[in-house]
């Protein structure tokens, strides 16, 4: 009888990935932080407005929803890969991972599924939360494709979160996550619908990839400021940029690491 | 079990292997072949180059001259890391995850892993299996890393300073499973700055100092040639290198009337200083530390 060279990628992987979402989910800075905080920040800023309706028809406790979805999937890719991967590197565990058979990209595959799924839990229980708490009614259909809509959409955020974990070390990466992705969040209108922010706010917001990425979710409830399209290049221009500055680090940090 | 793929080849190949750190050179040279079965201690004193020998065996590092072979493969390919398990210095995992589950995490990286329970009780982790790796003491730990480097059931370890903080009871039993695993036909690669822990397990010694091998030989050759007692006294009278002269001593320094020497055979060079009339007062024989024996070992090579 001959052994296998090497185990099976798809074994690798499934292990993978459970040890991470087991990782996630008993790590309180990113659990509470990815599943609580969007529905603490809607009860705040979207229930109270909740019941109302815009000029045009459109629930605004929906829009918020879709806004707010749009926060939560962000915050799960940019806080979950930033701090989650600075941290990685802080305690060396990269150093242990590289000796081991486990290929890189099936390293990082692993935290993009378990980002997806978690990003897809947040989203669950934060529309849940509005349609209980809030009795905001739309059809599953369109629920669906705001969910469906915002995991595919996410890429961006990935790149970002790789970016900020292969460049800052692991205390400074929670500020610089905050530092970026907050401000970003706002501008774009994602707590505060854009047409309350002060007029330069309203200028910058269309160059922001969170703007065009809550896009997706609003024209899902037929309140987008722009065409599908539109929002899909602006994605995937965002898209590049990050990755490509996530590589760059990524590969510095070969270099000084590994080479 | 040996399949097709490299069954020809041994298990580490250095080539005049190289590695230089901007203006460091930490590996100057190192051609080491290790083949299927042999226990080899790399021993030396620390920043001899044994970490960065280790991590050119295992591809963590690319030589900037010379070539590293494992295998037969190049150390980065899947197939050859699939046979080898490894434990590092300066490596960590996560605390969130509890022993058990890290090694079946493991365990799934490699073809025909061991029984999880199995790993656990090589490493003597047996009453930690459902803590958390975060709540481990410094020498849990390090047997944590052990079991993850055996729970594949690879066909070599690396192990970096695998007993680096243990208590002496864990100590020995790592040490024991290290010579079970041996006895069972595994190839295992450990360094160490332990004489006496390569003298118990080796059975070849590579000593390392300066990045290049200046011994490659058998425990008892080795330390034949390490001089193990240091000799410090008084002499009542004037004394100079002549008065050594033919004696079994090394690293001989006199300073007044002052004299440090290292030796094997410290009776013998006593006896002999008495019968050439030497007074000898203030007399101290003491272990000589490894740092000392490899300074003279680098002095002789």
């Amino acid at each position: 009888m001959t052994t296998p060279a090497a185990a099976p990628l798809l074994r690798m992987l499934l292990a993978q990935t459970k040890s991470e979402l087991l990782i996630r989910w008993r790590v309180p800075a990113f659990s509470v932080t990815n599943l609580v905080l969007p529905i603490v920040f809607f009860t705040f800023f979207g229930l109270p407005i909740a019941h109302l309706r815009s000029a045009d028809g459109v629930s605004i406790g929906a829009y918020l929803l879709a806004s707010f979805g749009a926060y939560a999937v962000g915050n799960v890719m940019v806080y979950g890969f930033g701090i989650g991967v600075a941290n990685e590197r802080g305690m060396k565990i990269d150093r242990l991972m590289r000796a081991s058979p486990l290929p890189p990209y099936v390293f990082m595959l692993a935290k993009v599924l378990t980002a997806l799924l978690f990003a897809l839990l947040a989203l669950v229980l934060l529309i849940g939360f509005g349609i209980v708490v809030g009795g905001i009614r739309e059809t599953p259909i369109i629920w669906a494709t705001v969910i469906a809509r915002l995991l595919a959409g996410s890429l961006p955020f990935i790149g970002l979160g790789f970016a900020i974990g292969y460049w800052s070390g692991p205390n400074a990466a929670p500020a610089v996550a905050n530092l970026i992705y907050l401000p970003l969040s706002f501008a774009s209108g994602l707590f505060v619908p854009l047409s309350q922010l002060p007029q330069f706010i309203q200028n910058i917001a269309p160059f922001l990839p969170s703007y065009h990425y809550a896009q997706l979710g609003w024209s899902a409830i037929g309140a987008g400021h722009e065409s599908l399209g539109v929002s899909l290049v602006w994605l995937g221009g965002y898209s590049a940029l990050f990755l490509a500055l996530a590589l760059r680090f990524y590969r510095r940090e070969e270099r000084a690491k590994f080479a | 079990m040996v399949d097709n793929l490299g069954a020809m080849a041994s298990v580490v190949e250095l080539r005049g292997a190289r590695k230089r750190f901007g203006e460091v050179e930490a590996v100057k040279g190192v051609d080491l072949t290790i083949g299927a079965g042999e226990l080899v201690a790399l021993l030396g004193p620390n920043g001899a180059g044994k970490t960065t020998s280790i991590a050119l065996m295992l591809g963590l590092r690319q030589p900037t001259g010379g070539q590293a072979l494992l295998f037969g493969l190049e150390p980065n390919d899947r197939r050859a890391r699939s046979r080898c398990g490894v434990m590092l210095q300066e490596s960590g995992t996560t605390g969130m995850l509890t022993v058990r589950e890290l090694v079946d995490l493991f365990r799934a990286y490699y073809p025909s892993p061991l029984p999880a329970d199995r790993a656990i009780a090589l490493a003597g982790l047996e009453a930690k299996a459902g803590a958390r790796a975060g709540t481990l003491s410094g020498g849990e730990r390090q047997r944590l890393y052990f079991a993850l480097a055996v729970c594949g059931d690879p066909e070599a370890l690396f192990l970096d300073e695998p007993t680096v903080g243990m208590d002496v009871e864990t100590r020995r039993g790592v040490l024991e499973s290290i010579r079970a695993l041996s006895a069972a036909g595994k190839t295992i690669v450990l360094t160490t700055h332990y004489l006496e822990e390569a003298d118990l397990l080796a059975h070849r010694i590579v000593v390392i100092d300066h990045g290049v091998v200046i011994a490659d030989a058998t425990p008892r050759e080795i330390k034949a040639r390490i001089p193990s007692k240091r000799v410090n006294f008084r002499a009542e009278s004037a004394v100079g290198d002549a008065t050594f002269q033919g004696l079994p001593v090394q690293n001989l320094e006199i300073a007044d009337h002052r004299v440090h020497l290292l030796s094997n055979e410290p009776e013998v060079v006593l006896r002999a200083l008495f019968e050439r009339g030497v007074g000898v007062r203030d007399l101290e024989v003491t272990g000589a530390d490894l740092e000392e024996a490899f300074l003279s070992l680098t002095k002789r090579g």
